[in-house]
């Protein structure tokens, strides 16, 4: 029996309908569950009764739009998050990796930049930095520029160091900021070879060969059809045999590339594209 | 539907008319401080065939790798795994929520994940899978509310009995800690009130007849 789709749900549909066709952010292919549950929060936070009334605001309001962007997006993250993520990279990644002149890696979804200076730290322990050009792409403006800027909250270095010495770390975490007014900046040569850059993955296409993209906890937000444009995207980006990082719970298995890809490091969730 | 359940009456008794029908799609089991216990009193009270899915959520520390599907898949006769991302619900299996993310149910009847903050301090959130799950399933679905010191879970105990679900407390009399039962009896005036004895006894009977 099919359930007729409750005023919210029909609300739901015509708000991210609104600001596909106003703004050409195209959240139609977001999970159901958690875009209703940030749309909830978004209408509290923006005093609005109704999902309409939300609408209204995005349509006519000159910054109604780059409010409710906030509450859409979820800039949650944590410099090397899931340290053995990290750790598999070093060991089983990189070697590879410096098997190549120069290297390209895609950071796709890379929100307010953890996992940005994290590979950057990385890669500059492994001697690799120098020649990578680091591609950091979000949809979210704020979010970006808060990447570019590289200062996190001090109170937050103690979970930070905790991750980089699990993560196989070789140098003392402090080493690569500055804390000044509470707040943590880091090393402005990191990015250096960084290009931050505005790319939906829901609309863009790819715009370069890369060597390794790291896309986590990005896809859970996704619905299979969009989840299958992404790995796409991630797959013809690819150099031969390159490689594909994902979040800890996220898998290929349920897509349709599940066999393009083959599994480097199962617990890790690194992949590398299979060849032809 | 009347609430007024003769709480005297062995548990099956309570139980019958509130079954009359209704069809059972999905069991969202949630639990935190002595919900492992609880849960080992529970589970292995499913039969072998089941026509619902049951979905069980216990608080668990985000930086370790939840094992509760493994400890489980050995004393339950059905299959136990942990829910993965856009996993389609199979009836006759026992998810777990893994550690460190929330776990929600979409339309299409598949899981997803996701790391939004913290509800109470908990992630994954037993009120973020039930209240997904009343959407989806409405009448069709059980929740069913254990031991736990916190107030997660009585809102989603609230949505599903406002969706028109079934919602059962553990007795928190009986409970290892009686905070989230009586949070969720004052939220949702649930339609039962059991023992761990008495939810083991209705559990293999929460089928279509």
């Amino acid at each position: 029996m099919i359930k007729p789709p409750s005023d919210f749900d029909i609300e739901l549909r015509m708000l991210v309908e609104a600001v596909y066709l106003k703004y050409n952010y195209d959240f139609r292919d977001y999970t159901g569950a958690s875009q209703k549950r940030r749309v909830l929060v978004a209408m509290r936070e923006m005093e609005c009764d109704t999902v309409s009334a939300l609408q209204a605001k995005v349509l006519h309001e000159p910054n109604g739009f780059a409010q409710l962007l906030q509450f859409l997006t979820i800039p949650v993250s944590e410099m090397f998050r899931d340290p053995e993520y990290f750790l598999a990279i070093r060991e089983q990644v990189v070697p590879l990796l410096k098997t190549y002149p120069s290297l390209k890696i895609w950071i796709a979804g890379c929100s307010t930049g953890e996992e940005v200076y994290s590979m950057a730290i990385l890669l500059k322990e492994e001697g690799l930095l120098e020649r990578s050009i680091i591609y950091a792409t979000d949809i979210n403006p704020k979010s970006l520029e808060a990447a570019r800027r590289g200062v996190f909250q001090l109170e937050r270095m103690r979970l930070f160091t905790e991750n980089y010495q699990k993560s196989g770390g070789k140098a003392a975490f402090s080493d690569y900021y500055t804390a000044a007014y509470g707040g943590a900046l880091f090393d402005r040569d990191l990015i250096e070879n960084v290009t931050f850059a505005d790319h939906s993955l829901a609309t863009d296409s790819v715009f370069s060969e890369t060597h390794f993209v790291s896309c986590r906890n990005v896809l859970i937000y996704f619905n299979r059809r969009l989840q299958d444009r992404v790995f796409g995207l991630f797959h013809e980006s690819l150099c031969h045999r390159g490689f594909l990082g994902l979040g800890s719970k996220e898998s290929i298995d349920f897509s349709s590339y599940a066999d393009r890809f083959e599994s480097l490091a199962r617990r890790e969730r690194l992949f590398r594209k299979v060849g032809v | 539907m009347s609430s007024r359940v003769d709480r005297t009456l062995p548990a099956e008794q309570q139980l019958a008319p509130l079954m009359a029908g209704r069809r059972i799609e999905m069991v969202v089991i949630g639990g935190s401080a002595g919900g492992v216990d609880a849960l080992v009193g529970l589970l292995p009270a499913l039969p072998s065939r089941f026509d619902a899915a049951v979905a069980c959520i216990l608080h668990v520390p985000a930086d370790r790798e939840s094992r509760l599907a493994s400890l489980f898949d050995a004393r339950v006769p059905l299959p136990v795994v942990e829910a993965r991302d856009k996993q389609p619900i199979l009836p006759g299996t026992v998810y777990f929520a893994g550690a460190g993310y929330h776990l929600s149910i979409e339309e299409d009847r598949s899981f997803s994940l996701s790391c939004e903050a913290p509800v109470h301090f908990a992630r994954p959130a037993i009120d973020i899978l039930m209240e997904s799950a009343a959407d989806v399933f409405g009448e069709g679905l059980v929740g069913i509310l254990l031991t736990g010191a916190n107030y997660d879970g009585a809102d989603g105990m609230r949505r599903i009995r406002e969706c028109g679900g079934l919602t059962i407390v553990q007795d928190p009399d009986e409970a290892q800690s009686s905070t989230m039962p009586l949070e969720a009896i004052r939220r949702c005036a649930p339609h039962l009130v059991l023992p761990l004895a008495g939810i083991r006894t209705v559990l293999p009977l929460l089928e279509t007849p």
